[in-house]
């Protein structure tokens, strides 16, 4: 039910964007999206964009990830 | 983008590694709260790697497990005359006297749809039916109700509101006291909440809590952050899913929730009346309340269907589904008595699919 699948914005055209999911290319509304650009990716749940997903923090957290294990013990 | 880096097998091993140690076979309890959560520790088969003193139980994150009984019933009435717009999850989950699947069979208009906007389409394609969306699910599903109802729907739409709140409910458990060290904090309900409505109970509790994503290394490390806390006596909100969820959560989304909804307190499947853990409409929303539109005849006792006891201490966390003399014999996808087997998020639906996987259901 909380199932969030990531899309890519590939337009957008007021609330609606059309995203591809990896090949299949569907609607979805992006009104609680402040700031959402084409090539950004979004998590969509019941066909609404709920987040931008941050390739930046992705790359931090395995970054991190990598540290803690190293420093623990 | 990069998923399969959170699927890494040598960093799994490196977590569970450091998940052992740190844990010093000590006996540490955690609960998540959320279906999906479920379905990547059970698929992935995580509790057969984790230490024997690391248990890790479900709480009551499947939507489709806490709606009420008698909440289908409300639905399943209004399909008799109208039609009735729902998540797929709800079809056959049991009422007390029969399923919306059985009211389709049966003639009534009960229609699956993937988003809340297509039932309001459905309303606008059939101007002479009254169309009903069967509005369930937690803080991942509310926000886009609360939208639909904001842009005006037409006359002939409006929502059985069955909306619930997971911070309230992790409240009362909490109060209840169900023997947890740590929590796994659901990440698709915070990348909506952000990271804020959890602090109160790490106070209230002194509990550690670490909102995760659903890929296998997220849980798996969300496991080791939470162990890391509960060895140095923190009791702090960690966010493990920051590709998601900020601080702040969604603002637009909440802000479309509170103007749309207040909170109520209503039944929660297998649990109880949690106090201000649902959602109602706003006066102002009145005119799409199903419940204020149509008179809905109260349900009567005497219709209710046999239902497994034990799914209750599924849905708290305090029984696995393997202690219930049900699963797997008599209780299966198939032919399901409880709630816990009905949906596809349910704890004991997502055992019984991957029981060849998973050494511990």
């Amino acid at each position: 039910m909380c199932l969030a699948v990531p899309a890519k914005v590939t337009e957008i055209n007021g609330e609606e964007a059309v995203l591809d999911y990896g090949g299949v290319k569907r609607k979805a509304n992006i009104s609680m999206l402040g700031d959402v650009m084409v090539g950004d990716y979004v998590l969509v749940h019941v066909g609404y964009a709920i987040s931008k997903l941050d390739e930046d923090e992705a790359l931090e957290t395995l970054k991190l990830w990598d540290e803690m294990l190293k420093a623990s013990p | 983008m990069m998923q399969n880096k959170f699927n890494d097998r040598s960093t799994a091993g490196r977590i569970i590694r450091q998940i052992k140690y740190l844990s010093e076979d000590k006996r540490i309890k955690i609960m998540h709260v959320c279906g999906t959560h479920e379905q990547t520790i059970t698929k992935h088969g995580l509790r057969s790697l984790l230490p024997e003193n690391i248990e890790v139980v479900t709480g009551p994150g499947c939507p489709v497990c806490i709606t009420p009984a008698k909440e289908i019933d409300e639905a399943v009435y209004l399909a008799g005359k109208n039609i009735v717009a729902i998540y797929g999850d709800m079809l056959r989950v049991p009422g007390t006297a029969i399923s919306l699947a059985k009211k389709k069979a049966n003639g009534g208009d009960v229609r699956v749809v993937y988003s809340p906007v297509e039932a309001v389409d459905i309303a606008i394609k059939n101007p002479d039916r009254e169309v009903i969306f069967f509005a369930i699910g937690f803080e991942t599903t509310a926000p886009m109700t609360a939208q639909i109802l904001q842009k005006a729907p037409p006359e002939n739409f409006s929502i059985l509101c069955s909306h619930r709140l997971i911070p309230p409910a992790l409240d009362f458990l909490l109060k209840e006291g169900i023997g947890i060290d740590g929590l796994i904090d659901p990440g698709h309900v915070s990348t909506i909440i952000g990271v804020r409505p959890y602090e109160e109970l790490s106070r209230k509790y002194h509990l550690a809590q670490v909102i995760a994503g659903f890929e296998p290394l997220d849980v798996l490390m969300s496991i080791y952050m939470l162990i890391k806390q509960i060895r140095n006596d923190e009791a702090k909100v960690e966010n493990e899913y920051t590709r998601s969820v900020t601080y702040e959560g969604n603002t637009i989304a909440q802000g479309m929730m509170s103007k749309v909804f207040k909170a109520d307190s209503r039944e929660w499947r297998g649990l109880a009346v949690i106090p201000l853990a649902s959602l109602t409409l706003r006066k102002e929303f009145e005119n799409f309340d199903a419940r204020k539109k149509f008179e809905i005849p109260p349900p009567s006792d005497e219709t209710r269907n046999q239902e497994c006891r034990f799914c209750a201490n599924v849905i708290k966390g305090t029984g696995r589904p393997k202690d219930c003399p049900n699963f797997g014999e008599n209780c299966t996808p198939d032919k399901p008595i409880g709630a816990c087997m009905v949906s596809t998020e349910g704890t004991c639906s997502i055992a019984y699919r991957y029981r060849h996987i998973s050494l511990s259901p």
